[in-house]
C-alpha cells in the first residue's frame, strides 16, 4: 500500500445482513488528484465513501485516509477531510454564516482565522452577499455550494464529495465543477467524488467504474475510452433482428439492441457507413456515429448501459437505505 | 477573491477543543430557541392555562379546607416544573429533527466526541428551559408568593437541574428514534403520567397506597417536591394546611430532605446523560 497515498484501500467490505453492498474493493487514490467514483444508483458508492468517512464500520478489509487507519484513528481521519453528502446537512433556521461558524467552532479552527477563512470559502461559491440569509430561504444549489464551502472550511487534505451536483439544473451543475476546478488550483487538496453522470466523470483524473459493489476497472478517462478503442455506430431498421443477422452474415459483425437501436462497435465508422449502406441489403431508416464516450466504457465494462443498470438496482436500494442512515 | 489561501490546522483533540464543541452546540440550541416565538409562546400556554384557568376553578372548590391560602399558590412551583419539564423534553426533540434533515450528521462526523454534542445539547436544553421558567417565575407575585431573591434563586438553581435531567432524558429517548412523530407521541406517554404523579397538581398527601407508591418512585415527584418547600419556607401557612399541601416526601415513614432529593434528581440526570452518550457512540 503506496505510504503516501491519500486514500488507500484495501479488501474493503461492507454487509447488510444478507446483502454485499460493497463486495471488497482495491484502489488507491494520489494525493492532489480528482478521483471519481463512477457507477449506477446502488452500486456501493455512498457505502464506500461512508466508511472512508468512519461513518460506517468496514465488515472487513481496511482502509487509510490521508494516513490515518478509518477505523483505528477515526478522530485523526476526521480532522483531515471534509465532506458533502448527498442530502443536504445544513440548519436550515441558522444563517449561512452561522452554519459555517457552527463548523467551525466544532472542527476546532484556531479563533483567528475563522472569520477571514469563512469570508474566503464563501467568496469562492459566491454567496458571501447571502451570508446573513437563513439557509433555509437557499436554492438547491446555494446550498449545495454553502456545504462545500463549509466542506473546505477546516482545509482538509481530502474533500469527499457524495454526488455533489445530483438533482442541480445544468447551470448550477458547471458552476460547481467551476469550484472545484478553481479549488485544485487554489488549495493543497484531494477529491474523491462519486458520480453517476458520465458527462462529469470526464473532470476527473482518474475513475474507478463500480458495479455491484465491486469495482471493474481504474484508469484515466482518456486510457478507458482508448481501451474501448472502435467507434460505436447505431442503426434503425424496419426490422432489428434481421439486421443484427444480416451485420454477422456479411460484415462479420457482433450487434445488440441498445437504446432502442441496434448498435456495433467498428475501428472507423465514417468509413464504414457507405459500405453499410451498399452492402447490408435492408433499408436503414437512420445511422449515428460516435467516437468512445465513457457510457461505452461502462458499457463495455458492465455490459449495460448505467440507465438500465439503474432500472435493475432495486435490490440495492433497501441496502442503501441502510447506509445512509 | 483573496489571492492567499488561509490555510488552517484542525488541532489534535483536546479539552479546549470539547469545550469549544460544547460551547458551539449549546449556542446554536439558544439560537434556534429566540428564533422561534412560536414555540416559546406554545410551551407557556399549558402552564398558564392550568394555573390560571384550572387553578382558580379548583382553587374556588377547596377554599373551604385550605384556609389561608390560595390553591394557585399551591399550583404555582408543579406549573414551573412543567413548564421547564416540556421544554426540556422538546429541546430533546430536536435531536430527532436534526437526524431527519442530516445535520445530526455534520455534527457526528466532526472530530469531537460524543459525549461534547451531548453534553451541549444538555446544557442547551437545560439553559432555554430554565429561562422559559423564568417567565412563570415573573408571574409569582399573581399568585401570592412573595418576590424573594433567596427564593428565586433556590427555584432557579432547582428548575436548572430539574432542566438538565429532563433534557437528558429525552435525548436518551431521542438517540434512536428516526422521526417526529413517533417522539412526540413517546414523549405525552411519559410525561403526562410523571407529571400527574409528581405532586405538581394536587398534593400527594393521604393518597391511597397504591398511588402513594407510584408518586414516590417517580423521579419527577423529586424536582417538584424542593421547589414546593422552597416556596412554602416562604409563605405564612397555618401547620395544619401545611401538612396538607406540602407533606414533602416520605420513604418508609422517614421524611426525605430536600437536598437528598435534589441529589436523587442530580445522580438521575448523570446517569441519563451517560446512557444518552453511550446511545450515540454506539450509532455508527
Amino acid at each position: 500500500m503506496g505510504e503516501n497515498a491519500a486514500v488507500a484501500v484495501r479488501g474493503l467490505r461492507k454487509s447488510y445482513g444478507k446483502v454485499d453492498a460493497v463486495k471488497g474493493v482495491d484502489f488507491e487514490v494520489r494525493p492532489g488528484e480528482v478521483f471519481g467514483f463512477l457507477g449506477p444508483n446502488g452500486a456501493g458508492k455512498t457505502t464506500t465513501i461512508n466508511m472512508l468517512c468512519t461513518l460506517v464500520n468496514p465488515t472487513g478489509g481496511g482502509a487509510t485516509v490521508a494516513g490515518h487507519d478509518v477505523v483505528r484513528e477515526r478522530d485523526e481521519v476526521r480532522r483531515n477531510i471534509g465532506l458533502v453528502f448527498q442530502d443536504p446537512t445544513l440548519d436550515g433556521y441558522l444563517s449561512a454564516e452561522q452554519n459555517l461558524r457552527f463548523h467551525a467552532e466544532l472542527y476546532g479552527v484556531p479563533k483567528s482565522v475563522v472569520g477571514d477563512r469563512i469570508r474566503q470559502v464563501m467568496e469562492m461559491v459566491a454567496l458571501w452577499d447571502r451570508k446573513d440569509a437563513k439557509v433555509m430561504t437557499f436554492s438547491g444549489g446555494m446550498k449545495r455550494r454553502l456545504e462545500i464551502a463549509r466542506g473546505l472550511l477546516h482545509s482538509p487534505r481530502v474533500l469527499f464529495l457524495d454526488e455533489p451536483t445530483v438533482g442541480l439544473d445544468p447551470q448550477t451543475r458547471s458552476a460547481i465543477w467551476g469550484y472545484i476546478n478553481q479549488l485544485r488550483l487554489m488549495e493543497d487538496i484531494t477529491i474523491f467524488m462519486t458520480t453517476h453522470y458520465m458527462d462529469e466523470a470526464e473532470y476527473c483524473d482518474r475513475i474507478a467504474i463500480i458495479d455491484h459493489g465491486e469495482i471493474v476497472v481504474i484508469d484515466s478517462p482518456e486510457a478507458l475510452k482508448a481501451s474501448v478503442g472502435e467507434d460505436r455506430v447505431q442503426i434503425q431498421t424496419a426490422d432489428d433482428t434481421a439486421a443484427i443477422e444480416a451485420l454477422r452474415e456479411r460484415f462479420g459483425l457482433e450487434a445488440a439492441v441498445r437504446d432502442g437501436a441496434v448498435t456495433f462497435a467498428v475501428p472507423s465508422g465514417e468509413e464504414f457507413v457507405p459500405r453499410l449502406f451498399a452492402e447490408l441489403g435492408m433499408p436503414i431508416r437512420s445511422v449515428s456515429v460516435s467516437r468512445p464516450s465513457l457510457d461505452d466504457v461502462f458499457m463495455s465494462y458492465t455490459g449495460s448501459t448505467i440507465r438500465d443498470a439503474e432500472a435493475g438496482g432495486d435490490t440495492m436500494a433497501w441496502a442503501r437505505a441502510m447506509a445512509r442512515r | 477573491m483573496a489571492a492567499e489561501t488561509i490555510s488552517v490546522r484542525v488541532p489534535a483533540r483536546s479539552a479546549g477543543h470539547d469545550l469549544r464543541a460544547i460551547k458551539i452546540v449549546l449556542h446554536r440550541e439558544m439560537l434556534r430557541f429566540v428564533n422561534d416565538r412560536t414555540r416559546m409562546v406554545s410551551m407557556l400556554t399549558q402552564p398558564v392555562l392550568w394555573l390560571f384557568v384550572m387553578g382558580t376553578g379548583l382553587g374556588s372548590l377547596v377554599q373551604g379546607s385550605i384556609p389561608g391560602i390560595d390553591y394557585r399558590t399551591f399550583m404555582f412551583p408543579g406549573m414551573i416544573s412543567m413548564t421547564v419539564i416540556m421544554t426540556g423534553m422538546f429541546s430533546a426533540g430536536s435531536i430527532v429533527w436534526d437526524r431527519e434533515f442530516g445535520f445530526l450528521r455534520e455534527m457526528l462526523v466532526a472530530p469531537v466526541s460524543r459525549g461534547a454534542i451531548v453534553v451541549g445539547k444538555c446544557l442547551g436544553g437545560a439553559i432555554v428551559a430554565t429561562g422559559q421558567g423564568v417567565v412563570i417565575l415573573a408571574m409569582a407575585g399573581l399568585v401570592g408568593v412573595p418576590y424573594s431573591p433567596t427564593l428565586f434563586l433556590t427555584l432557579l438553581a432547582e428548575m436548572f437541574l430539574a432542566a438538565f435531567t429532563i433534557t437528558a432524558f429525552g435525548v436518551m429517548l431521542a438517540a434512536r428514534m428516526k422521526n417526529m412523530q413517533t417522539f412526540f407521541g413517546l414523549m405525552q406517554m411519559a410525561i403526562m403520567p410523571m407529571m400527574f404523579l409528581s405532586g405538581a397538581m394536587f398534593p400527594l398527601a393521604n393518597l391511597p397506597s397504591w398511588l402513594h407508591v407510584l408518586t414516590v418512585v417517580n423521579p419527577m415527584t423529586y424536582a417538584v417536591d424542593p421547589m414546593r418547600q422552597a416556596v412554602f419556607a416562604h409563605l405564612d401557612v397555618p401547620a395544619q394546611v401545611n401538612a396538607v399541601l406540602n407533606p414533602g416526601v416520605t420513604w418508609f415513614g422517614q421524611q426525605v430532605p430536600v437536598l437528598l432529593e435534589l441529589g436523587v434528581v442530580a445522580a438521575l440526570g448523570a446517569a441519563l446523560l451517560g446512557v444518552g452518550i453511550a446511545q450515540f457512540r454506539r450509532a455508527e
